[in-house]
């Protein structure tokens, strides 16, 4: 007997399997929410879905790839602003839309990513943000989109989503839920596949991982590039919800990347669980301290401190750090094989 | 026998360092070869110069005929060259297993049937497999050198590359090490082999290489070369009165 017949490789645990069981409860409770949820509170749901997509996409590109980008709010700006041209210049119906701001998303993303790979560390950030700023003033010079105003969906394409404006936030609810659901089994099973196993090697150590046959530069082009075709889809759904854009609001570095960013850094950097976790952290202090204004920043920043000084691994971290649960589990175990 | 490898005229230097100063040598298939040198002597850059983390300013390497200078360290260890790191280098957010994986996948190009099989007879190979489950973060020393062993084995190399790996072992942990290398060298496998513990290199290699600020010294069969009034006098830092 060899160790090879005498063992085999799992990837899921019992916890994993409970959690499926009840992350599919779940998904059909969600499914079903314009039935039993309010007006605002689908709206407040879609918000936070969006969030859970742009957070897991950020952590994929900075807590695996080690990218860490300033500058995403270039592709949410632009899959936002793509949405209206799209609409709007061409008559394409908004939902189908979604997937076709991918590929364009994807597609702007190959020069971006060619001339800021030449950057390391600190520069790369700042670079994405650089050119995050170009996209915003581009975008303030498409005069046929409002200029630096900006503009609305004309009312007769909002109306080709739904006639009735119930149906129409029933729509951008579900498409916001099945882009939070896309993501997230999107980073899953690359992360469960042999290119997820590089790039947790990146992760770890770029100068073994290169030693070990793997294509760092590769690597990280492909993470950075779909990272901005499912940003871009994310964008154009929450301009979707919001029917409205301008560059300040399309291209904000506050709203799409410092607070994606304090999600991830809370829920916990480089785990798929963290950015779940930390959107649910981030919704619930913005619903209870928004009304205190600055305040509220202020808590937020000092939550932030807290965080990064008791559990630097952030809150899902911690908790894994001390029961080694995994929600979604990547992690290839040995086992003794049972005849 | 053919030659695997080939280093010509090698120079590398950084300002007025010169870690490679036009360094050449050839490594017969099969052949196991020991380098020794002082600290600083240059013998970890030559690994770096061989597997592609460093570039050299001037001279050439071939490796089973072609000419991999201007190839990157990924597709040199994809087409046979793998090594171990005199630091340990592992990825330690990932288990011992996963490290495994990363170079029978990556680096041997194996299926996953095949690369987890290669994974645990290799774990197996070095005694590391009670601990497969463990985080390689929280491995002791001498286990991320094993580790260090199980990666390159994993990635199936023609040549293997081994940086100072018994450093630090008991006596007895220093001959289970040198079974262990005797046995991949067995599989027909070249070896070079940095070593400062002298008698666990003579026990494995056939010829003797020394190094010294980059430039190759002497080099020959392991007890004429130990035994030279120049490698005594440079590489043990002593003067020999004959």
């Amino acid at each position: 007997m060899s160790a090879a017949t005498d063992h085999i490789i799992v990837q899921s645990s019992r916890t994993s399997r409970a959690a499926s069981i009840v992350a599919l409860l779940l998904l059909a409770t969600l499914l079903a929410a314009p039935w039993w949820a309010g007006r605002a509170d689908l709206r407040l749901f879609g918000e936070i879905y969006l969030y859970v997509a742009l957070a897991c996409l950020w952590n994929f590109l900075a807590g695996y790839a080690g990218l860490v980008s300033v500058g995403q709010q270039a592709f949410v700006g632009f899959g936002g602003y793509c949405l209206f041209a799209l609409a709007i210049f061409l008559g394409v119906h908004p939902m189908a839309a979604v997937p076709l701001i991918f590929i364009l998303g994807t597609l702007i993303s190959i020069p971006v990513a060619v001339l800021i790979f030449r950057l390391r560390g600190a520069y790369f950030a700042i670079g994405t943000w650089v050119i995050a700023e170009v996209f915003r003033l581009s975008a303030a010079q498409i005069s046929a989109l409002g200029g630096g105003s900006g503009t609305s969906l004309p009312v007769d394409i909002v109306r080709a989503i739904a006639s009735s404006r119930s149906g129409r936030e029933h729509a951008a609810y579900w498409a916001a839920l099945a882009v939070a659901i896309l993501v997230i089994a999107s980073v899953y099973l690359f992360l469960r596949s042999r290119q997820g196993l590089a790039l947790q090697a990146i992760r770890d150590n770029e100068t073994a991982a290169q030693a070990m046959g793997i294509d760092i530069w590769r690597t990280k082009f492909f993470v950075y590039i779909v990272t901005a075709g499912l940003t871009s889809a994310v964008g154009a759904l929450i301009f979707l919800q919001k029917l409205r854009i301008s560059p300040d609001a399309a291209f904000s570095v506050n709203d799409w990347t410092a607070f994606v960013i304090f999600i991830v850094v809370i829920g916990g950097i480089g785990t798929i669980e963290g950015p779940i976790i930390g959107t649910i952290v981030f919704f619930l202090l913005r619903e209870t301290l928004a009304d205190l204004g600055s305040v509220y920043l202020l808590i937020l920043g000092f939550v932030a401190i807290v965080v990064m000084l008791r559990a630097p691994s952030g809150l899902w971290g911690f908790v894994k750090s001390r029961t080694g649960i995994e929600l979604f589990p990547t992690t290839r175990r040995v086992e003794p094989r049972r005849n | 026998m053919s030659i695997v490898l080939k280093l010509q005229d090698v120079s590398k230097a950084f300002g007025a360092i010169t870690v490679s100063d036009e360094l050449s040598y050839e490594l017969q298939s099969g052949e196991a070869l020991g380098v020794i040198g002082p600290n600083g002597a240059g013998k970890t850059s030559m690994f770096n110069l061989i597997t592609g983390a460093l570039t050299p300013d001037s001279g050439s390497i071939w490796f089973n005929g072609t000419d991999i200078t201007g190839m990157s360290a990924a597709k040199r260890c994809r087409s046979g060259i793998a090594r171990s790191f005199q630091i340990p280098q592992p990825f330690g957010a990932m288990t011992v297993f996963e490290n495994a994986l990363v170079a029978a996948t990556h680096g041997a190009g194996l299926t996953k049937s095949e690369a987890n099989e290669q994974c645990l007879s290799a774990l197996e190979q070095t005694g590391l497999l009670p601990k497969a489950n463990i985080l390689a973060g929280n491995l002791t020393l001498l286990e991320r050198k094993r580790l260090e062993l199980t990666r390159a084995l994993c990635a199936k190399p023609k040549l293997l590359l081994l940086d100072e790996i018994a450093g630090g072992l008991t006596e007895k942990e220093c001959h289970s090490l040198v079974d262990t290398i005797k046995d991949i060298r067995s599989t027909g496998i070249s070896i070079i082999w940095i070593e400062h513990i002298v008698h666990a290199l003579l026990a494995v290699v056939d010829r003797l290489v020394v190094i010294d600020f980059g430039r190759k010294i002497a080099e020959g069969e392991p007890k004429a070369i130990m035994d030279s009034k120049q490698v005594k006098e440079i590489y043990m830092g002593i003067e020999v009165d004959v």
